[in-house]
């Protein structure tokens, strides 16, 4: 017998005794009933501006966050936040966003995968979440995983009009627009951080030190 | 991981007199204790969320073959494939054989308590295969061949000092004092790790059934780097991590991070599904997750089985004053605080951890801020019965527990009893009002006084202050 049938077997055979034949009939049919439902937990109210709400969480995260109303300023922005740090001004985008005019504001943006020696990163993002301040991004080919988590600095560019109050909202999002989750769906909160050492919290441990969310409608 | 439990007792007293351990207790106790409470208020209705928490856990539970099943056909559908291990060495051969199959020589590690309850670094080296912990924590006790003594945060009984002789020695560069030097000095030596594995190793928090995926809770991006980088990614977990659907997961993440380390949220929840695309430029070849029972499918049905709905966040260990006494060590395997003294004794046998459920004051405080709801006294309280009648209870104590049994039958004389002895207490108590010494409970008097009745009993007062 595999381990897979003695498992199973045993888990069959805990039910004995209660219900078990009624069990064995509903239980697929109980099964599909509530993954068709997927119902909702007690999820926080979140009355008003989601966009407010989002960005008074992601700062609490450690986040930076920038506005503009003007989609073609993010690199405007984007060349002033990493002079005031010193930091280089090159990095890597995904595709969708190397349209904007990176290189009037000084910027050296190249549209591909990150690599390690990538010092920042471009992403947009699937949605926002602002009961947590909580960027929810997808991996795809257009969207790779990378651009996120191996530069030191991470920004987003965010369309304000996709930030969701909840997680379940994200997830709801999520089924009316792809078919199937990808392969990745990585919720991301701020700079990397561990707090291993005596529980200090110190940012920047294997992902990026710093999280900048830029909020610009799309047009 | 060998169960050392049996030692518990010795153990404690060289855990009480350990200055460094107990100054490192304090410092988790603080930052979880107080971290927990100040974000745990952020949710709106946390009685009601705590319920339906509880409940997505006992949906699973109470049907867990066809939830497993459910799990497995969507997580195959998607491209991965599913192990089914029995036992620690089960996990361990599967885990070769996959690293066997796709000629892998280096893993990458993110942090699994599960790993830990298999030992799979060792089983792992000795079929050939380097591995590397990422997590800054399991890192440390890698380089310093130790085990966690917490689930959360492993190596809380270290502080920085000693991480600092031990990277100075391990990595033969300048001594870093900083905290931020030395998270930086491991995240430079272990970037190339990542880069070059052939194959991720991670937990799993959750499986999710409606989806087939397995989600991933981290802080400091290990956990992606190692599931999104090398070409095999290999998620272990139990069989109870079952979930049904996206909505419920995040019900039980809303509660996870702020019951753990007193985050609204973990910097990383990485929901992982199937193999990477064909146009993909990230994301690994291969999935495979190996589903572990190492006792866990005995425990359905019977009267422990809501011991299974834990989600491993630790608040009943950080809220333990056991726990915070002793620190995770002493426990002796895996899963330390209450959790570990119920989990402990059901997985690796009572007879091999007969204190463990008897490390507890039964101040309830760790029901109180279980997540889940998990009556962990209850399930303590029903180990101790379980003691009794397997007769793995002293002499002494079986005497002691029968006679009062028997005594607190008779009221009457129950009352006599007790309005002599706490007179006399109070007489050997004298001015200080302290016992030095109780006989045949030495014990409670040995490392400090107890303090003596007032004289008179509880039931005397209580009829002469008259009934409010």
């Amino acid at each position: 017998m595999s381990a897979r049938e003695a498992i199973l077997g045993r888990i069959r055979n805990a039910r004995n005794g209660k219900d078990r034949h009624e069990q064995a009939a509903g239980a697929t049919e109980a099964i599909a009933a509530h993954l068709a439902r997927h119902p909702r937990g007690p999820a926080p109210a979140m009355p008003g501006d989601l966009p407010a709400r989002f960005r008074e969480r992601a700062l609490k995260l450690s986040s930076d966050v920038l506005e503009t109303a003007d989609r073609k300023e993010v690199p405007t922005l984007l060349a002033r936040y990493l002079n005031e740090r010193k930091l280089p001004l090159a990095g890597v985008c995904w595709p969708s966003l190397i349209g904007l005019p990176w290189s009037s504001a000084g910027l050296d943006m190249q549209s591909r995968p990150a690599r390690d020696s990538d010092l920042v990163g471009v992403t947009g993002a699937f949605c926002a979440i602002a009961e947590t301040g909580t960027l929810m991004l997808l991996s795809g080919a257009e969207t790779p995983a990378t651009t996120s988590l191996l530069p030191e600095t991470h920004v987003a560019v965010i369309d304000p009009r996709r930030i969701v109050a909840t997680m379940e909202d994200a997830w709801d999002l999520l089924r009316q627009e792809c078919r199937q989750p990808p392969r990745a769906v990585n919720f991301v909160s701020g700079p990397s951080r561990t707090a291993d050492i005596e529980q200090t919290v110190t940012l920047g441990a294997h992902g990026p030190y710093r999280v900048l969310l830029i909020l610009a409608p799309a047009r | 991981m060998q169960n050392n439990a049996i030692d518990f007792k010795r153990q404690v007293t060289v855990k009480l007199a350990d200055i460094k351990l107990q100054g490192a207790l304090s410092r988790l106790q603080s930052r979880f204790v107080e971290g927990r409470s100040a974000v745990i208020s952020e949710i709106a209705d946390l009685p009601e969320t705590r319920n339906a928490a509880a409940a997505i856990r006992d949906r699973v539970l109470n049907d867990l073959e066809h939830w497993l099943l459910q799990f497995e056909q969507q997580a195959t559908a998607r491209g991965a494939i599913v192990h089914w291990a029995e036992t620690d060495e089960d996990v361990n051969r599967i885990v070769a054989g996959i690293a066997r199959q796709h000629g892998v020589r280096t893993a990458a590690k993110s942090k699994s308590m599960v790993s830990e309850e298999c030992e799979l670094n060792d089983a792992l080296e000795q079929a050939g295969v380097e591995v590397m912990e990422t997590d800054l924590g399991e890192y440390i006790l890698q380089l310093a061949h130790e085990a966690p003594s917490h689930i959360v945060a492993p190596v809380v009984h270290k502080n920085k000092e000693e991480v600092a002789d031990l990277f100075a020695e391990k990595h033969q560069l300048p001594r870093k004092t900083g905290i931020a030097e030395l998270c930086r000095e491991a995240r430079e030596i272990l970037r190339p790790a990542f880069l070059n594995a052939d194959m991720g190793i991670s937990g799993a928090n959750f499986l999710v059934a409606e989806t087939g995926s397995a989600l991933i809770v981290t802080n400091e991006g290990n956990g992606r780097l190692v599931t999104t980088l090398p070409r095999v990614h290999v998620a272990i977990t139990g069989i109870e991590k079952v979930v049904p659907t996206l909505e419920d997961v995040s019900t039980l993440v809303r509660l996870l991070p702020r019951s753990a380390t007193g985050q609204s949220i973990t910097n990383y929840v990485s929901v992982l599904t199937g193999t990477r695309g064909d146009a993909d430029h990230d994301g690994p070849e291969h999935f495979h997750i190996v589903l572990l029972d190492n006792g866990r499918s005995k425990l359905l049905g019977s009267d422990m089985q809501e011991m299974l709905r834990c989600i491993r966040c630790g608040a009943c260990m950080n809220h333990c004053p056991v726990y915070q006494n002793i620190g995770g060590h002493a426990y002796g395997w895996v899963y330390p605080g209450p959790m570990g003294s119920i989990l402990t004794p059901l997985l690796s046998g009572l007879e091999k951890s007969p204190d463990l459920p008897n490390a507890s004051t039964f101040c309830g405080a760790c029901a109180a801020v279980c997540p889940v709801k998990i009556p962990l006294p209850d399930l303590l309280r029903k180990l101790r019965e379980q003691q009794m009648e397997r007769g793995m209870k002293s002499r002494q104590e079986t005497f002691m527990l029968k006679a009062w049994a028997w005594l607190a039958l008779r009221p009457n004389l129950y009352a006599l009893a007790t309005r002599i002895a706490v007179r006399v207490m109070r007489l050997l108590g004298g001015k200080e009002r302290l016992l030095h010494r109780l006989p045949g409970a030495h014990g409670w008097s040995d490392g400090r006084d107890f303090p003596a009745p007032a004289g008179r009993t509880f039931r005397e007062l209580y009829r002469q202050g008259g009934r409010k």
